[in-house]
């Protein structure tokens, strides 16, 4: 008998498939991982901490910066958290904006998912279109709010801008266009045999362990949970639209790739309706120059493309928050990930990682 | 004339000129490369809607290939601390030198051929088996993980690989009754071997993609799983001797499918007014492109599935298309 050894694989912080600076450590045996141990923290920038000695209207531009493929939503989530704390009335055009520039954000952030996913698993091509896509989405964003990626875009009490001329029309012609291109996809790649082989029965877990490891989002859908804050708890505007919540019942990584297809398709429901809808008037309300929430404490979630993204606020009457917390979905979807490694093929390591869909911003907080 | 060289007296002069015809080989060779790499790269580029190399040498970025191989020669060589120096050295060698090797006995035209030996077909497949030893042995000397993963990987390949490639074209030694690739292309001169031996090309064709380690089939590389796979310690233009026999590969693979499968520089009926080395040419462009093609529209294959398919799936049909072949052949004799 040939002697075996078990092999200790630093996978990251600098490698192609880990979606940023995350470290994984392995053991393999051959190709087989036995244990997997997550390593986190190379892009902590302690934005909790800093939001303690910013005012409100300066920690946006912070939150930008946690997940940064989705900025809106985290705009989103802490003006909404204020907002709630403050009793402000929102004006009808800005919620419109908001949910435009949300959803909009949902589709970039779900193509940027599609195309690195398939980057992974080999095909290259795919990351161009879904870029190419992405890119049209990013312009948009820009027109709006004048930077691509790190928005600042959302005010306690409205938004900054009001849409320039014009730029409803251009939004309503993207949606048709991107139908279009998703059926592209669809049958470049969702039939692809090698793809399917790839991504079928691999990284399952049932709807149970979904819930005690606290998944949310497509990683919890993909189990045939249907649970979607935007239908079951509806904040801003939400309930005034009708789109489906996709769910699957395998819980394996190809489940979570068509609730995430399914899900572009249902924003862009919601973006052509919101449109429709589109109204006249205001984007900010009357709020003081400088923002007091009243003594207290607050707690909102909302529905980010990656999860649950939350925001708890304790204030005590002051400029600034005495504590400021984010519930960061990838970090909470990412603990599921040395489970899902163990006795997994290496080849399948970023199959898995990639389907559970992280953005080191957020996890990294 | 070079049958003539074979049979004289070896004398210094004899040497010179095939010296100096192996110098040629090896321009065109290089030359095809260069290009070959800027036409995937022109045809990637194409296919995922963007310009491709357009900066040097013209808007066609003519001579980008000639930029980017003199930036990789006047890059540092670093070997790293651990690795194993001697082993280190010779892996690029050993990679690369068979794939050169196996040019000799590839058939062009009809005249231009270096060594028309009456084995050719098992020289190839002999001699090309070499380069996994280099790719195995990159992955051992370079003392990384990954690239060991890499190598391992590539010797699998390898295993699993060679041997579909070599059944699937038992059938047609078997048409021929020669392994002489001449004699391949003489018999093909009515209908070529892709129709006759369709079966045999659809095998053939998968495993040589996979001998190339090309997409689907890069495992060895896996650039998202193994960073860079057996080559990832290797910089300089070691590092170019590993992609440079990669393509050297593909030049002989789309060459040897052309000269197995679509008649080598036979022409189509009525149109024989056209040249042979024409003829060959646009063959051959064609199995290059759909080689490019492949490439853009897959995604990696797992490398246990790919033990699965090239021992279940490709060496049964390869077995099954031999045993079709000598039966047919065996009735038509009959009757």
């Amino acid at each position: 008998m040939l002697r075996t050894e078990e092999m200790l694989l630093n996978v990251g912080p600098q490698h192609p498939s880990t979606h940023g600076v995350f470290r994984l450590v392995i053991k393999i045996d051959g190709e087989i991982i036995k244990e997997a141990t997550p390593v986190i923290g190379y892009l902590h920038r302690g934005t909790e901490k800093l939001a303690e000695n910013l005012q409100y209207t300066q920690i946006i531009p912070y939150t930008d910066r946690l997940d940064y493929l989705a900025a809106m939503t985290n705009n989103y989530v802490l003006c909404h958290a204020v907002e709630t704390m403050m009793g402000v009335e929102i004006p009808e055009r800005a919620e419109y904006l908001r949910v435009i520039a949300m959803e909009l954000g949902r589709v970039a952030s779900h193509l940027v998912w599609w195309g690195t996913y398939l980057l992974d698993i080999g095909a290259t091509s795919p990351f161009l279109y879904a870029f190419r896509e992405r890119e049209m989405i990013v312009n948009l964003l820009t027109e709006l709010s004048g930077a691509r990626l790190t928005f600042n875009y959302m005010r306690v009490g409205g938004v900054k801008w009001d849409a320039p001329e014009d730029w409803i029309a251009k939004v309503a012609e993207f949606v048709p266009y991107m139908r279009e291109q998703l059926a592209g996809y669809h049958e470049l790649v969702t039939g692809n045999e090698i793809f399917v082989n790839r991504v079928k029965g691999v990284g399952i877990y049932t709807k149970e362990e979904a819930l005690q490891y606290s998944l949310s989002g497509a990683n919890l859908r993909c189990t045939g949970v249907k649970w979607d804050l935007r239908k079951n708890e509806p904040y801003s505007i939400y309930d005034r639209f009708t789109f489906e919540v996709p769910t699957r019942e395998e819980g394996d990584a190809f489940s979570r790739y068509h609730c995430r297809m399914e899900e572009i398709e249902e924003s862009l429901k919601i973006i052509e309706q919101a449109v429709e809808q589109f109204p006249e008037g205001p984007v900010l309300a009357k709020v003081p120059k400088i923002i007091k929430v009243p003594k207290g404490e607050a707690f909102v979630r909302i529905e980010s493309p990656r999860g649950e993204i939350g925001c708890y606020i304790a204030s005590e009457g002051k400029k600034e928050p005495y504590r400021l917390k984010f519930r960061r979905p990838s970090f909470y979807n990412l603990q599921i990930l040395p489970k899902l490694l163990e006795g997994e093929n290496m080849a399948n390591l970023i199959t898995i990682l990639g389907a559970i869909d992280i953005v080191l911003g957020e996890v990294d907080g | 004339m070079i049958k003539d060289l074979l049979h004289s007296a070896p004398s210094l002069l004899n040497f010179g000129i095939f010296f100096g015809l192996a110098v040629l080989l090896l321009f065109v060779v290089l030359g095809f490369v260069t290009y070959g790499i800027l036409s995937e790269r022109k045809i990637m580029g194409f296919m995922q809607m963007r310009i491709g190399p357009n900066q040097i040498g013209g808007k066609w970025g003519l001579l980008q290939t000639v930029a980017d191989v003199l930036k990789l020669l006047i890059k540092e060589d670093t070997i790293p601390k651990k690795a194993d120096k001697p082993l280190y050295i010779l892996a690029p060698v050993i990679a690369f030198a068979p794939a050169f090797m196996v040019l000799a006995t590839l058939p062009f035209t009809d005249a231009f051929q270096f060594a028309d030996i009456g084995v050719g077909l098992l020289y190839y497949m002999a001699i090309s088996g070499i380069s996994t030893i280099g790719i195995v042995t990159a992955g051992w000397a370079s003392n990384n993980k990954y690239s060991l993963i890499g190598g391992m990987r590539a010797a699998a390949q390898m295993i699993s690989y060679e041997i579909p490639l070599v059944m699937s074209l038992v059938g047609i030694v078997l048409i021929t009754g020669s392994l002489n690739l001449n004699d391949i292309v003489a018999a093909q001169e009515k209908v070529w071997f892709i129709f006759l031996q369709p079966v045999a090309f659809i095998v053939f064709f998968i495993a040589s993609v996979a001998e190339l380690n090309r997409v689907p089939f890069d495992l060895p590389e896996a650039e998202s799983e193994l960073v860079a796979g057996y080559h990832v310690e290797y910089s300089g233009f070691r590092w170019a001797f590993f992609m440079l026999s990669e393509y050297v590969y593909m030049f002989a693979m789309a060459t040897l499918t052309t000269v197995l499968f679509l008649g080598g520089w036979n022409s189509i009926p009525y149109l024989d007014f056209i040249p042979a080395a024409i003829w060959f040419g646009l063959k051959f462009s064609a199995v290059f492109y759909i080689l490019v093609w492949i490439r853009v529209t897959f995604p990696r294959i797992r490398a246990d599935q790919l033990m699965e398919f090239g021992w279940k799936v490709l060496l049964p049909v390869a077995l099954a298309n031999i045993f079709l072949t000598a039966l047919i052949k065996e009735l038509i004799n009959l009757f």
